[in-house]
């Protein structure tokens, strides 16, 4: 293998956490960690949800990562922790370490497609009857609660604008409800619509907001609790659409 | 407060855990740690407590259980957290605001949005004093 070098390392451990939702100062201080367990003890990283920029003291010029598409991926996020922990205990080596980044970060390591859309389809009942909702109202809740949820994924993949997606998908799980309501099929609206865009909520974002707005990341805080809030908004400008129909 | 909240809680959240990739051995944890903040919620909003509070508590405790996992099991924290607090986000108020714009009632809208906005900010407040507490119990080289 040619000449691999600290920063390599780096940025392709950044880069993965990044992309797979980890909050922007875990990829900042496990850039950091990677850098100093190599015997890079002056290395400086600057992260922001778009973009990397990494410089080692001593050793060249800093170099930037552009981050495009970022998805939840926690599997990934952990799997990288745990590297990172093996690299900063010694049992790595710089070689090593690259060649398990680099595998990990073309190995599809998430949950098949159909998986996850049982799960917005399970999860979306459960919320009807923990919002006390009648037990009638649980599957047309499911049903609507995974469509929307696929029709998030499929119109994400033919349109790039995550908000017009997110959009779509609530409206999608509103039309379901009210026309399974209309047919017959479960009694209250309400409930089952709340129930069908449990799915939706951008939980990540939110966590991952605050966390970031704690470490001191105020711009990746603030630009994370917008995309949170357009996404909130999306949501709600969907139902609203129906609610007005 | 009865056995069907617990269980569906558990469920909902172990269902969150899946579409955010937690790894497999992970999710009943999630599930856990989804269900005990609901359980608390719902035990002070039945006590009598305002459900800002009760949303505050509940969301202290999700994080302080994540953080706890997230160190025996050397995970990011992350894991347990992103799940553990979605029953907890004020979806029914923020589809009643909604409901209300739409017919132009925009004095009952802002009220209900006023409380989903008050509810986030207390979700957010809990995840924010469980982190005072890990900084203030850190131990070297956890994260």
């Amino acid at each position: 293998m040619e000449d691999i070098h600290v920063a390599d390392v780096c940025l392709l451990a950044g880069k993965i956490m990044l992309q797979s939702g980890a909050e922007t100062y875990r990829v900042e201080d496990t850039m950091v960690r990677i850098a100093a367990a190599f015997g890079m003890p002056h290395s400086h990283s600057y992260v922001t949800p778009t973009g990397i920029i990494f410089a080692i003291d001593g050793a060249g010029p800093a170099r930037l990562i552009r981050i495009a598409e970022r998805s939840t991926d926690l599997q990934k996020v952990t799997l990288v922790n745990s590297i990172s922990r093996q690299i900063s205990n010694g049992e790595l080596s710089l070689a090593e370490a690259y060649a398990q980044l680099k595998q990990l970060e073309n190995k599809n390591v998430a949950y098949p497609l159909i998986w996850q859309m049982i799960a917005a389809f399970v999860a979306s009942g459960c919320f009807v009857v923990m919002f006390s909702g009648a037990w009638s109202d649980v599957l047309p809740a499911c049903f609507a609660g995974g469509l929307g949820f696929s029709g998030l994924y499929y119109v994400h993949r033919l349109i790039k604008t995550k908000f017009f997606a997110e959009f779509f998908a609530a409206f999608l799980a509103g039309v379901t409800a009210v026309a399974l309501v209309k047919i017959g099929f479960g009694s209250n609206v309400d409930k089952i619509i709340i129930g069908s865009v449990m799915p939706l909520v951008p939980g990540m974002l939110i966590t991952n907001a605050v966390r970031d707005l704690m470490a001191g990341h105020l711009v990746a805080g603030l630009s994370k609790g917008a995309e949170a809030f357009l996404t909130a908004f999306a949501i709600g400008t969907g139902i609203a659409v129906i609610l007005a129909m | 407060m009865d056995i069907k909240q617990l269980a569906m809680s558990f469920i909902a959240t172990a269902a969150f855990g899946l579409i955010f990739n937690v790894p497999k051995n992970l999710l009943a944890h999630c599930g856990f740690v989804g269900m005990i903040g609901w359980f608390i919620y719902l035990l002070l909003v039945d006590y009598g407590l305002d459900s800002v509070f009760a949303t505050f508590f509940a969301a202290f405790v999700v994080a302080v259980g994540s953080q706890l996992l997230a160190r025996a099991y050397k995970t990011p924290m992350t894991v347990f957290s992103v799940s553990g607090i979605i029953p907890l986000v004020p979806g029914g108020l923020a589809y009643e605001a909604m409901r209300h714009v739409v017919v132009n009632d925009y004095n009952m809208a802002i009220q209900l949005a006023a409380k989903a906005f008050m509810l986030s900010g207390a979700i957010a407040m809990g995840l924010v004093f469980s982190e005072v507490i890990n900084q203030l119990t850190k131990t070297k080289g956890s994260r």
